[in-house]
């Protein structure tokens, strides 16, 4: 996936600005930045959420907004911080929803393996028959998860995804990130605020400031103290652990 | 796993009280003189008994399916054909016919009716869609009271050019003029229920938000745009034909929800049944309470419907949004009872 030149304004204001950068194939990469750096906006550009002013992202030659939209969905899936669900329905129903793209209402017996293994990836084989909003906000995240799962694109797109988790959870979130792209070999970007979160558990990092790129490259390259204090306005300092960059911040 | 008791239950019972209904009336008939082939008891029946527990049905089951609709659309809970200025629309559509097609037929009148009930839905959730209100309660209250101006404005063209008396039969819902020949519109939300059918996974995707939508590749607006209509000319077919019934479609489907939970296929046929046993039996409450005279239907299904959706209100305050959990699946086919205990998971 390539992204030239992607663009967007709100009321007059430049938001993104002149945005290029191709998406590595099988690996992860996180989109970080200050508040504002237009990090969430590319990626709603990306996932054809909003579409942008300018430029254009390609996806096998085309722009994701002239994708059928059904068919872009069997490509990529995104998953948005806004998913506050209000409806009473069970994990499985929930995750049988990613199948949609596939196979519209009627579930085929592959559909309905897919679903198995989604539910069993996530380790929600007890919880599948449970309604939504008697599970925990973990639980719930691991649903939506596993309902991307079941969509099986190739693209995974996750925006802020550790939000309203504790450590514990976000951990084995980031970790299944890691696992879906390691097993699974799928393509993730993830928004994410936690620095620590990108350096350790990300194979690239794109780092954003006032709407444009600052640094974009293999996380050893981009969580650099220089880098960082740069973006954020703080001053930084590196320590390796475990062989990744460990920033800290203060 | 859902069991298929409950719908089997319902299903059983709306036949037996459909049977039961059939011989509820003014004038005797009875079984025997059916099956001796008496020519007077057959017409009774074909004319107006048999038109009478088709429309029931057809109103009960598809004021359910349009509240049904419309609360998975608008992810809210207390919108329905009541509470969204539907029903209201489609009066001030009767009314427009009247008023400016006076050789209208029945079929003028819905097609009227169709349209202005469809406008009024849009314009409803439109608004509410620019306005995100925090408060999931504000919602019904600005539908009350936007079908409140919509009526105002009926009231005042009817008083304009002295009309009340000939609207005042579809302001206030009642089966009694129900006769073969003036009533098969009402048949309409037979298919309009199936098409529901087939697009339920549709509803329940858009019913999550825009983004998610749009991530599975369903075309939010268009589902948006059609369930809506749906929505509205089935209420539209059921105001031309019986008048307004309020309350079934808010009642109705949350009493489903609350055992079954929101996936619409799950909870479709449900729905549409328990929705016709409750329309069948307030319409035989109302002709057997003071018969024989007859109680319109409305007032019947208002006054069990309010207590009902004070219950309700009172439950999801106290409990929001949780299940009550049925611990016997085979726990009986009318769930409610159970609302009062306030039971849960």
């Amino acid at each position: 996936m390539k992204i030239r030149q992607l663009t967007k304004r709100y009321q007059g204001k430049t938001v993104v600005d002149g945005v290029s950068f191709s998406i590595p194939k099988g690996k992860v990469t996180s989109l970080i930045g200050p508040n504002g750096a237009g990090k969430s906006t590319v990626m709603s550009m990306i996932s054809r959420l909003i579409a942008q002013d300018e430029g254009l992202v390609d996806l096998d030659g085309t722009d994701v907004g002239r994708w059928k939209s059904r068919e872009l969905a069997r490509r990529l899936a995104i998953l948005t911080q806004s998913n506050h669900i209000q409806m009473k329905l069970t994990v499985r129903e929930l995750v049988a929803f990613g199948r949609f793209p596939h196979s519209g209402s009627r579930l085929t017996e592959t559909d309905e393996a897919f679903v198995d293994r989604a539910i069993a990836y996530m380790e929600l084989e007890e919880f599948q028959d449970r309604f939504l909003d008697e599970l925990s906000g973990g639980q719930r995240q691991r649903a939506l998860i596993a309902m991307v799962i079941a969509q099986d694109t190739e693209y995974i797109l996750l925006d802020e995804p550790t939000n309203n988790l504790d450590i514990y959870h976000a951990t084995n979130l980031m970790k299944t990130v890691r696992r879906l792209c390691d097993e699974l070999g799928k393509t993730v970007i993830l928004v994410l605020h936690e620095i620590n979160y990108a350096a350790f558990y990300s194979d690239y990092i794109c780092a954003f400031k006032d709407g444009r790129i600052a640094r974009f490259g293999s996380v050893e390259e981009v969580i650099t103290s220089e880098n960082l204090s740069a973006i954020y306005g703080v001053e930084f300092q590196i320590q390796t652990v475990k062989g990744k960059p460990l920033s800290i911040y203060y | 796993m859902r069991s298929n008791r409950i719908t089997v239950a319902l299903a059983v019972a709306l036949v037996v009280l459909a049977g039961l209904s059939l011989f509820v009336g003014v004038i005797e008939l009875d079984l025997q003189a059916l099956l001796r082939g008496d020519g007077h008891a057959w017409e009774i029946f074909l004319l107006s008994r048999l038109p009478r527990l088709l429309a029931i049905l057809c109103t009960g089951a598809g004021m359910s399916v349009a509240g049904l609709i419309m609360q998975q659309l608008c992810s809210n809970k207390f919108v329905s054909p009541t509470t969204g200025a539907t029903i209201s629309s489609a009066q001030l559509g009767i009314l427009l016919a009247l008023l400016f097609w006076p050789g209208s037929t029945l079929w003028g009148r819905a097609l009227l009716a169709f349209a202005a009930a469809i406008a009024g839905t849009w314009a409803f959730v439109w608004f509410i869609q620019r306005i995100q209100f925090k408060d999931a309660v504000m919602v019904p209250l600005v539908g009350i009271m936007f079908s409140n101006v919509i009526g105002g404005v009926t009231s005042y063209l009817a008083y304009q050019y002295e009309m009340t008396q000939a609207l005042s039969s579809w302001l206030v819902g009642h089966f009694s003029l129900v006769i073969k020949g003036r009533y098969e519109i009402v048949w309409l939300t037979a298919p309009l229920i199936l098409l529901a059918f087939v697009f339920a996974n549709h509803f329940n995707i858009v019913g999550l938000g825009r983004d998610f939508s749009k991530n599975l590749g369903v075309p939010y607006n268009l589902v948006l745009f059609m369930g809506l209509s749906i929505s509205a000319m089935i209420t539209a077919s059921v105001v031309v034909v019986v008048g307004s019934i309020s309350y079934i479609g808010l009642i109705v489907p949350n009493l489903v929800a609350l055992f079954k939970g929101d996936q619409i296929r799950g909870t479709l046929a449900d729905t549409a049944l328990f929705g016709a046993i409750f329309v069948l039996v307030c319409d035989m409450l109302g002709r057997v309470i003071i018969a024989p005279y007859e109680l319109p239907i409305e007032l019947i299904v208002g006054i069990l419907g309010s207590v009902l959706f004070v219950g309700l209100l009172f439950y999801r305050l106290r409990n929001g949004r949780r299940a009550i959990r049925l611990t016997a699946p085979s726990a009986g086919c009318c769930p409610m009872p159970r609302l009062k205990e306030g039971g849960q998971a």
